[in-house]
């Protein structure tokens, strides 16, 4: 009885200091934004519904900088040279519909600064007016795959801007596999894809003002919650950041936040078959070790 | 009573026994070679415009792999047990694109020496202890127990991909001639 | 002139007694080291120690396996390598990170306790001695293994710590310098820390883990009343059977039975905390990498650091400095301080029972006021706990020399 008694004040004030430096003080520290499900209710619903047909011709306009890879349209340059042109190379436009949510589409193509909250865009205001603009998001949508991989998603919303090494993904696609010469040690295929490579982080910095960060364990740096709502509006956590809403849809986000957490997080699915096994071992040697106790203790008072 | 408290005491031990095993398998784990290093373990070799009876190096798996097209006349030119076989007649040698290759892990099946060839002579000798292979990598001289490994390997084309086991390398490793 | 007997079997019970006298050994190391029987699991926590030590231990072998002590290498060695690459990697560094912090809980409750029953005096004054070094050996281990991971706040953390060997105003930027072996903490710093971490400070710790056993030994373990026990006398009577009767028990089996219990409670607790709860102890900002050019918004110690970083935060740097030199050592000097010569829990001894509630309440705030911003009435309150934790110590010789003697107690 007296054991328990003790345990209790232990417990007591161990818990009083976890709470203090960890939930209480993380409240102080961090500002706490709440997540809106990714609605953009600041963002108006165009007036009458888009109607992919109009915007099937209407979507000439974006091919002159977009490739769309599933209608047959080739981007007409390669990433480093648009980096050069645009700051950053403008997204294939084939799974814009699986990612982008349709109102933010139809709303960016208006003013891509208003819709994305940021003060300079690679793409020009008034590609379209705002009915024109909701065809083409609704013809975007149209031409979704139904289904895409995380990392499809990633590639069309993050990848542009954001390396992951620890996936040998890097700004302008996967990093290649590449040869050594044997004599020499030297692996010109891979200088010159490093050389491109530094070449679009250079363009990619001067546009945005720094080189925004490898994303490689970014779960595991700001936790599920901060990722969520950051992306849903940059501007809140990140106040001034180059860095637009990006207008990701539900779906959309937890096919990027799958892939995140596949590379940054990879001993999840370990943990959670081990946890259980370890701990139901330890609590099989509790009750031995009690009964142990127990019998050795049993004549001594 | 005292029974009563030895047994608690030895299943208790016997119980942490167990658990000691379940660790010993996870660092069984950590000190298994990485995916990584098991990924890297292919290397794709192009024979074609090689010359004949030159030697060429490659990596596989951090090893050095010996390559030589070899000539139809690759007789050794003196032979310590009689053995002056032309090498070009070996069932070792592996066809590609209708020209004969040795292509053998160039460690000395003694203690892993990097064997030195002679193209004049038409073979290898081992530096370390004097072992002695023909050009296609049969032993002519001990102390090497066997000749120099093949590696598992696919043809395709005019490519060999060493780290996969292709259909000719399967009839090889059924004749028991890879090692 | 020892005796050795030629028929006595290769590693057979008898030869071993000859050659290595296994039999007094077990005696004096276990069945017949005596302990009082007047404890309760608070007295477990050593030998928790020492195995949340092996722990450490036994998972750093596996990390060190993978680590790279290169500043260009570290970060992605450890958060790809060792958590994505290898078989159980992240088991052991989740173990090893989690291990490192709640080892810290166990100690101050280690140490509270030895407080709180007078288990630092009437011969156990080198206990407590060889305790606080291990303290601060623990201390300097978790600092340069937090150094490792090359993130975020290990880079800030080597460079605002390794700062305050500039000592205020002496300004001697020199030393810190040559702590560093560069400007700014860069590989030469990695690389000593690294070994600091690996090689030196294990072997300090080892060592002294030995000593703090040894200074044990004549004196014995303390018990809840502070009662003078004769061992001798007591071990006899256990001997004779009278298990009863004894005040000791003897430490194998008895002993160990109670504290392999605690154990399975306290690797239950942990091993949760392991697979479900590791944040606390493996802080977000550290899976940034090292960045020399941006400090992190907010930027704090691991909590065991805490309550001594916010006696220096109140303070200008001169006098905040002094303070944490003195929060640093003042502990070392507790048997000295104690002026009572009554042994007994804090509750029986009059003023002392206030004085080591308030030392606990107080660490515990300054404890958590040392992660909060400094900013207004935080400030206020880190200031006061501050300046209640320097007071707590200058008056406790004269509340201790008040003290009355408590029955039992000479």
């Amino acid at each position: 009885m007296k054991d328990l008694k003790i345990l209790g004040v232990v417990v007591f004030f161990t818990l009083v200091t976890y709470w203090g430096v960890e939930p209480y003080a993380h409240s102080v520290m961090h500002k706490h934004v709440e997540f809106e499900g990714f609605k953009y209710k600041d963002l108006k619903a165009p007036a009458k519904k888009g109607d992919p047909a109009k915007g099937k011709v209407a979507i000439a306009a974006c091919v002159s900088c977009h490739g769309i890879k599933s209608q047959g349209i080739k981007a007409p340059m390669d990433a480093v040279s648009a980096s050069a042109a645009y700051g950053v190379n403008p997204p294939d436009l084939s799974n814009a519909g699986a990612v982008l949510d349709e109102k933010f589409i139809a709303n960016f193509i208006v003013s891509p600064t208003h819709a994305g909250l940021v003060k300079k865009s690679g793409m020009p205001a008034g590609m379209a007016d705002a009915q024109g603009a909701a065809d083409i998001a609704a013809y975007l949508k149209s031409i979704a795959p139904k289904e895409i991989k995380p990392k499809e998603a990633f590639e069309f919303a993050c990848g542009r801007c954001h390396a992951v090494r620890y996936d040998k993904w890097t700004q302008i696609g996967q990093t290649p596999k590449t040869k050594a010469d044997i004599k020499t040690g030297v692996d010109l295929k891979k200088m010159e894809f490093d050389k491109k490579v530094g070449q679009y982080k250079l363009n990619l910095a001067k546009y945005l003002g720094k080189l925004p960060p490898d994303l490689s364990i970014i779960v595991r740096a700001r936790g599920e919650h901060y990722l969520k709502t950051f992306v849903e509006n940059p501007q809140n956590l990140l106040h001034g950041t180059a860095m637009p809403r990006v207008g990701v849809s539900n779906e959309g986000y937890e096919k990027i936040y799958k892939y995140l957490e596949k590379v940054g997080d990879p001993s999840k699915p370990k943990r959670e078959k081990v946890g259980p096994i370890v701990l139901l071992y330890f609590v099989g040697f509790a009750f031995l070790a009690y009964m142990w106790y127990k019998s050795q203790w049993k004549d001594l008072h | 009573m005292s029974d009563r408290r030895d047994f608690f005491g030895k299943a208790l031990g016997a119980f942490a026994g167990l658990g000691a095993l379940g660790a010993l398998y996870a660092a069984k784990r950590t000190w298994d070679p990485l995916p990584s290093v098991k990924a890297a373990g292919f290397t794709t070799l192009d024979l074609s415009g090689l010359s004949e009876n030159k030697l060429y190096v490659d990596k596989w798996r951090g090893k050095p792999i010996l390559i030589i097209k070899v000539a139809k006349n690759s007789k050794p030119n003196e032979a310590p047990n009689g053995n002056n076989k032309n090498a070009y007649e070996d069932p070792r040698l592996i066809s590609v694109g209708g020209h004969k290759y040795m292509i053998v892990i160039g460690l000395c099946t003694h203690l892993g020496c990097i064997p030195d060839y002679f193209s004049d002579k038409h073979k290898f000798i081992c530096p370390c202890h004097g072992g002695q292979f023909n050009a296609a990598g049969e032993v002519l001289k001990a102390p090497p127990p066997s000749p120099l490994v093949i590696p598992p390997f696919k043809i395709t084309g005019n490519k060999v991909v060493l780290g996969e086991e292709g259909p000719e390398y399967k009839k090889l490793k059924e004749s028991g001639l890879v090692a | 002139m020892a005796h050795f007997d030629p028929n006595a079997k290769p590693f057979s019970h008898k030869w071993l007694d000859e050659r290595l006298a296994v039999d007094t050994l077990q005696k004096v190391l276990s069945t017949e080291y005596w302990i009082p029987k007047n404890i309760n699991f608070l007295w477990a926590m050593g030998m928790i120690l020492a195995a949340t030590f092996g722990i450490l231990l036994l998972s750093g072998i596996f990390l060190l396996m993978y680590y790279i002590p290169d500043t260009k290498l570290a970060f992605d060695s450890v958060n790809h390598t060792i958590m994505g690459e290898v078989g159980y990697g992240w088991l052991w560094r989740h173990m090893h990170g989690v291990a490192a912090s709640v080892v810290f809980l166990i100690i101050y409750i280690h140490m509270l306790t030895g407080i709180y029953y007078g288990s630092y005096k009437r011969g156990r004054e080198l206990i407590w001695i060889s305790g606080m070094l291990l303290f601060v050996s623990f201390s300097a281990e978790a600092f340069s293994g937090y150094m490792l991971p090359w993130g975020q706040m290990s880079y800030w953390a080597g460079m605002v710590i390794t700062n305050l060997f500039s000592l205020g105003s002496l300004n001697l930027n020199g030393l810190v310098e040559w702590i560093r072996g560069d400007y700014v903490p860069g590989q030469a710093f990695l690389g000593r820390f690294f070994m600091l971490h690996v090689l030196l400070m294990p072997l300090i710790i080892m060592a002294l883990i030995v000593l703090h056993f040894g200074t044990l030994r004549i004196p014995h373990v303390n018990n809840q009343d502070g009662e003078e026990i004769d061992f001798e006398e007591e071990a006899k009577k256990w001997k004779a059977g009278n298990r009863k009767e004894s005040k000791v028990i003897p430490f194998n089996p008895v002993f160990l039975s109670k504290d392999v219990f605690v154990m399975s409670i306290y690797f239950i607790i942990y091993f949760y905390l392991v697979f479900y709860h590791f944040e606390f102890a493996m802080d977000p900002v550290n899976f940034d990498p090292a960045d020399p050019l941006k400090t992190p918004p907010h930027i704090y110690p691991e909590w065991y650091f805490l309550w001594s970083y916010e006696i220096l935060r109140p303070f200008s740097k001169n006098a905040g400095l002094i303070a944490f030199g003195f929060a640093q050592v003042i502990f070392f000097f507790l048997p000295f301080l104690d002026r009572s010569a009554n042994v007994a829990p804090a509750n029986r001894r009059g003023l002392f029972k206030y004085w080591f509630w308030i030392l606990v309440v107080d660490m515990i705030v300054l404890t958590i006021m040392g992660k909060v911003p400094p900013m207004g009435i935080y400030t206020t309150i880190g200031t006061v706990a501050a300046w209640t934790f320097i007071l707590l110590w200058a008056v406790l010789p004269f509340i201790t020399k008040m003290e009355k003697p408590v029955r039992g107690s000479k």
